[in-house]
């Protein structure tokens, strides 16, 4: 038995997985990146191993992915996560049209073909502003955990205005309202609102579809669904692996090494 | 009495400065502005007044200024910060033509003509990169306090380069240099030569012409306008000690008295009809 591996190293938090020879998941990890991004890696690969008790030796390749992926010092090859997530997407929800990834530091839409591959995409590159870092801000500013935000968001019954585009900027104006008197629901409401509509924007450069997968870290934040697919009138795909998918589809890209390297050399062919 | 008075509600510090009848300077306050506004303003202004032993009857005009400029419930009124530090800038420096105006969650430069007045401006509206929050946000991941920076830099020897705009992705820029071995120093300095980079983009923007007056809370260090001489190849003008933090409300007192002395003849023309 041959298995494959992706191993995602984010700004935030790092994911691997592995999968089996037909491509199912058979282990997952999610861990802080943290500062030391070579042993995130390694550990997240150690833990997505052991519930199969699989050994490194098992597994024929392993592909990363992320911005720490030429970190991933055990990693065969490296794999950009925008085609990642697009293979990973496909794959968990066959039909997908449109990716939604938003991470730590990053949001991104990518359109894909109905293989997974990437026809065009588009993401923040300069600026935090509508990524998870945003969300985190305003966790800090007003003393939420993180995997309490959508929750608390969606008691909200006045949702406050949040104007500002900059992080840091928004951080000041989540305090203003509250020295206001308005109720952190309202605010959180109106946190949540402002990163999806940055998020819509995204979507729409490279052409809004039926079929949307979300994936990425803030897929965990109930309040972004809900408001997403408020705003989209749609049903976002989402799974509770949607944290997992830019790791999926390195895995699955991984498999692609192995299938290629048992593959009879073609006529003509210069693989070694 | 005929003093005026001038409150800059920025967006860290609130300002207070109360010029006399012969336009001089005859008390200045700082405070904290927090989050209540208006409570900053009156703060400000008690502690401004009780520093020269007078109180609000003694003040004929009150201008005010700054992004909390409509929160100051005593002013007569309000005048934007491009114009109140032009003005400031004048006064100290009457040769200004280029005013670089850095604060903590500002970056303005405008271009004043013969006279004075602002010919064109740039502001950062929409991004804290280039304003005091990137410098605060960068020494804050290093473990220092804003009050830290000036101290850290004077023992800086080689700068790093510091690539990130954003202020929050310098977090992960500042951590992969510690990691890399560099001193706090080096990366607190190379933040702010990547900071006066950026003000010398809006400079450029609006047709900057000698003389450049520095102004705003980031100038109180030292090395910020070190940097902006050394890459503008030219002299530039920092009003001394802490006045650069004041020259808004400064300012904004000067407008005030103007706006009081044009009232003053209108009615004298009136009661002399």
């Amino acid at each position: 038995m041959s298995y494959a591996a992706g191993v995602d190293v984010g700004s935030t938090q790092t994911k691997a997985i592995v999968i089996d020879e037909n491509g199912a998941i058979v282990g997952r990890a999610l861990i802080d990146t943290g500062a030391n991004v070579v042993s995130a890696a390694e550990k997240a690969f150690d833990l997505a191993l052991e519930p199969n008790s699989i050994t490194e030796e098992e597994v024929g390749h392993v592909v990363g992915t992320g911005y720490g992926r030429f970190r991933v010092t055990f990693g065969n090859s490296q794999v950009t996560e925008i085609s990642c997530h697009a293979r990973g997407a496909a794959r968990m929800f066959p039909g997908t049209q449109t990716v939604l990834d938003m991470g730590g530091q990053d949001t991104k839409a990518i359109r894909v073909t109905p293989s997974g591959e990437v026809l065009d995409f588009c993401m923040n590159d300069k600026c935090a502003a509508g990524t998870g870092r945003f969300l985190q801000a305003a966790a800090f500013a007003l003393g939420i955990p993180l995997g309490e935000l959508g929750d608390t968001a969606l008691r909200a019954e006045k949702p406050v205005p949040i104007t500002t585009t900059c992080t840091v900027f928004a951080e000041s104006e989540v305090l203003s309202w509250l020295g206001r008197g308005k109720k952190i629901e309202d605010i959180l409401m109106g946190v949540h609102r402002s990163i999806a509509q940055r998020s819509i924007a995204l979507l729409r450069r490279v052409g809004i579809a039926e079929q949307i997968t979300f994936t990425g870290g803030v897929t965990k934040n109930i309040a972004v669904v809900e408001v997403l697919n408020k705003m989209l009138s749609t049903r976002l795909n989402v799974s509770p692996d949607s944290h997992f998918m830019g790791a999926l589809g390195a895995a699955l890209f991984a498999l692609d090494h192995i299938a290629a390297s048992n593959r009879p050399v073609a006529q003509g062919g210069s693989r070694a | 009495m005929n003093f005026t008075a001038g409150i800059d509600i920025g967006s860290t510090y609130s300002k207070a400065v109360i010029l006399g009848p012969d336009g001089r300077i005859s008390a200045r306050a700082m405070l904290n502005t927090g989050f209540r506004l208006a409570e900053a303003a009156k703060s400000v202004y008690q502690s401004a007044l009780a520093q020269c032993g007078l109180t609000e009857s003694d003040v004929a005009y009150v201008a005010s200024t700054g992004f909390g400029r409509y929160q100051v419930p005593f002013r007569d009124v309000q005048v934007t910060d491009i114009t109140a530090q032009a003005r400031g800038a004048r006064y100290f420096f009457p040769a200004t033509r280029t005013v670089l105006d850095v604060g903590g969650q500002t970056m303005k430069a405008s271009r004043l003509d013969d006279r004075g007045k602002v010919w064109s401006f740039r502001v950062n509206d929409k991004c804290a990169a280039g304003t005091g929050a990137f410098l605060e946000k960068t020494a804050r991941y290093m473990g220092y306090g804003t009050e830290q920076i000036g101290a850290l830099t004077s023992t800086s020897t080689t700068p790093v380069t510091i690539s990130s705009v954003c202020a929050v992705f310098a977090e992960s820029e500042v951590i992969n240099h510690i990691s890399e071995g560099q001193t706090p120093a080096d990366i607190m300095q190379g933040a702010i030569v990547s900071l006066a980079d950026r003000a010398l983009q809006s400079m450029k923007r609006v047709k900057m012409e000698p003389e450049f007056t520095l102004l705003g809370g980031i100038l109180r260090f030292g090395t910020m306008g070190d940097v902006l001489r050394k890459r503008l190849g030219s002299s530039v003008n920092v009003p001394d000690d802490d006045l650069a933090q004041y020259s808004a409300a400064l300012g904004a007192a000067l407008l005030a008295r103007q706006r009081l002395d044009k009232v003053g003849a209108r009615e004298a023309a009136l009661t002399a009809v």
